[in-house]
């Protein structure tokens, strides 16, 4: 049992020992995205090679990232927010009607789209800080308004045809050296949209919050003993309720950005979002629990959950029964994962 | 220590074999016919829900046509009546490099920037059942699927020959229609409105929607047996509304069938996928049903075959559709000078159909 003879093994230990818990599950998700795509690309073969593959993976995701990354951030701090799918429907409805039925302009739609957002995180915030109300409770509610009021809002799904809209929604931004030769001998350039731009800055903008700020240790703190925090002198009110700002700003803007890429606007958008936000959350290494977590594990918690999604539609199981079943098998080794490897960890630090 | 570094590690590779774990199986049992891939056609099918018996039928048809033992694999992703998942389905079938890309539209418009990246990578794209609406048309290669209009233009010439076997000068028709805005319900309204304006034996009392569901057929027939209560004739867009339309006439007491001088309500269907429909036909409870054929599969088999040899294919191919009677008083009906003959419901006819 004993290694202390090599220090080279010794150091490692250590390491071992000092990581915290964050960043430990943290390297989990990395490792395991990493040998996952690997093994696509050795059983599923050539397609995921390309880097256009990876790319449709970050294009059509770009909107959970960003709301992931919202809902990270309440799980740190021990809340929950279910409402984010619904108001990502809603602002692509309101969007989507602003822009086709008043012709409006493209920088009053974001607007909207961040004052949605930002409404929905100021209510639920409060409610949730301020009246003590489950986090639960509130979000539940929030996301029954907000697919209800996309319904009145409007019925039909429609595309939206205003010019400026569709020359932003088709900008791609070419990644220069990662294009593929066809079939037919055409060169065809690799791209991203523009909302994954706006997905890497929100998780840049994130990850230093969460990393550098006195607020971002707050979330933790908070998360981790909320009886704590409130002795060491920390607003528990105040942080819960910036919480929830930020996660209903969020899932506004991932609102905005789904909008983008799917050029329409329906009721039944992003049904689910807030689930798949929560799994990403929980298979990026956040804990349900509050106080463990981390904003670059949520990004590859979104990846693994789509490049999983791929793989089993590649091999040919495209119903979607199928990919559901291989979330649920994910999520619960991903679980299991995490408590051993928490429960062993902690006991060697005996 | 490296005790714990190697439980660790066994964890991983636990996941990651799990994780891969089904497709691990699956290879290996296609594996003995994977030996030759290039011997397969690859075809990518992004179909766009499972919303109804119809679709259903449609889906297994393909997946029936595209077999290894007809010499293709098939891909097939199922859209949820989402366009995203479908846009998403189409762009990694281009990745895949798939051979064929086969395309069932949830709606119409907004396929021109994925049409083209498949365009642009070298794939044909064959639609099927409903239209795309795009502005180049060489973005698809081929389209597949019902003619609404002349479905219609059956049912409504069928109606009129039917009368005049039957020698009776006026009948008075509702049309229950589908969801307003479907190219189904617009097809065959069209075709009904026509029959009623060409053929002096019939009068087109109202329109109602009744959504391609049963229970917004029977509701709103409910509603109009109080209307009117002279009504001869019902033209059901769909067999589901047809069962609602039926449920609703016979808790009034009259009587569904046939014989319209006796004062009998006359019930025309369209589509005869579910068993059900056909029995009805058998019980003369709808008396005809124009068929709206889900299998596509064959079809959309020969479009591809013919791209292998080299051929061009009809930009636009109609299923083979028959029509279902209850008895045979009219023995077939004309269109543009096309015979299109009507298959009398037999027991025997139930028992040897494919869906």
């Amino acid at each position: 049992m004993s290694s202390n003879k090599l220090p080279a093994a010794g150091k490692l230990r250590d390491r071992y020992k000092n990581l915290t818990d964050t960043s430990l599950l943290l390297i989990i998700t990395i490792v395991v995205f990493f040998l996952m795509y690997i093994g696509a690309i050795l059983f599923q073969g050539k397609g995921f090679l390309k880097p256009q593959t990876f790319f449709n993976i970050l294009n059509g995701n770009a909107a959970l990232i960003i709301a992931s990354c919202g809902m990270s951030l309440v799980m740190i701090t021990g809340g929950i927010d279910i409402s984010v799918g619904g108001v990502a429907a809603l602002v692509s409805m309101c969007c989507a009607v602003y822009l086709d039925f008043k012709g409006g302009n493209i920088f009053v739609a974001v607007a909207i789209a961040v004052a949605i957002g930002l409404a929905f995180g100021l209510v639920q915030g409060f409610l949730v800080a301020y009246l003590d109300i489950q986090p639960f409770i509130v979000t539940l509610a929030g996301m029954f308004f907000a697919r209800g009021m996309t319904t009145i809002v409007n019925t039909n799904p429609f595309n939206v045809q205003n010019e400026a809209f569709v020359a932003l929604k088709d900008t791609r931004v070419i990644m220069p050296g990662f294009g593929t030769v066809t079939k037919s001998g055409k060169y065809v350039n690799a791209y991203i949209e523009i909302g994954v731009i706006v997905a890497i800055l929100v998780i840049i903008v994130m990850f230093c919050l969460l990393r550098w700020t006195k607020l971002g240790r707050n979330f933790y703190a908070v998360g981790g003993n909320s009886q704590s925090a409130l002795m060491l002198g920390i607003n528990v009110k105040r942080t819960k309720f910036l919480s929830h700002l930020i996660c209903g700003l969020l899932a506004g803007i991932g609102g905005f950005v789904y909008f983008l890429h799917v050029g329409s606007g329906s009721p039944s958008h992003a049904l689910g979002m807030e689930m798949n936000a929560i799994a990403s959350s929980i298979i990026g290494g956040t804990l349900l629990t509050g106080g463990v977590g981390n904003i670059v594990g949520t990004l590859f918690g979104v990846l693994s959950l789509s490049t999983i999604q791929n793989i089993v539609a590649s091999a040919g199981y495209g119903d979607p029964w199928w990919t559901g079943i291989t979330i649920a098998a994910m999520l619960c080794l991903f679980l299991v994962v995490q408590s051993v490897v928490m429960s062993r960890k902690n006991k060697s630090h005996k | 220590m490296t005790k714990k570094w190697i439980i660790a590690g066994i964890f991983l590779s636990c996941i990651v074999f799990a994780g891969c774990g089904k497709i691990f199986k699956e290879k290996n049992q296609t594996n003995s016919e994977e030996i030759m891939p290039d011997k397969y056609i690859v075809v990518g099918f992004s179909q766009l829900g499972a919303e109804s018996d119809w679709r259903s039928a449609n889906t297994e048809s393909m997946k029936s046509t595209f077999t290894n033992e007809n010499g293709f694999e098939l891909i097939f992703e199922d859209g949820q009546q989402k366009q995203s998942n479908q846009i998403m389905a189409i762009r990694t079938f281009i990745q895949q490099e798939v051979d064929y890309i086969v395309l069932a539209p949830v709606i119409e418009t907004g396929w021109d920037t994925v049409l083209q990246e498949a365009k642009d990578a070298g794939i044909p794209v064959i639609i099927v059942d409903r239209m795309v609406d795009v502005e180049d048309e060489s973005l698809y290669t081929a389209w597949v699927g019902s003619d609404f209009a002349l479905e219609g233009a059956r049912a409504g010439e069928w109606i009129n020959q039917f009368l005049q076997v039957k020698k009776i000068d006026n009948a008075n028709i509702v049309n229950i229609q589908g969801t307003l805005g479907a190219s189904a319900q617009i097809g065959r309204t069209k075709g009904l409105r026509e029959a009623c304006k060409a053929n002096a034996n019939t009068t087109l009392l109202t329109e109602v929607t009744g959504d391609f569901t049963q229970t917004k057929g029977k509701e709103v027939m409910e509603s109009l047996l109080k209307k009117y209560d002279d009504i001869n004739i019902v033209y059901c867009e769909n067999d589901n509304e047809a069962f609602g339309v039926i449920e609703a006439i016979e808790a009034t007491g009259k009587k569904v069938g046939s014989d319209i001088a006796r004062g009998d309500i006359m019930v025309i269907s369209f589509d005869g996928v579910k068993k059900e429909a056909m029995d009805y036909i058998l019980k003369d409870k709808i008396t005809c049903i124009v068929e709206c054929n889900p299998l596509q599969g064959p079809l959309v088999q020969d479009i591809i075959l013919q791209l292998e040899a080299g051929e061009i294919p009809d930009k636009f191919s109609y299923v083979d559709e028959g029509m279902y009677a209850h008895d045979d008083t009219v023995s077939s009906v004309v269109i543009d000078g096309v015979d299109y003959p009507i298959t009398v419901v037999t027991q025997e006819l139930l028992d040897v159909r494919a869906y």
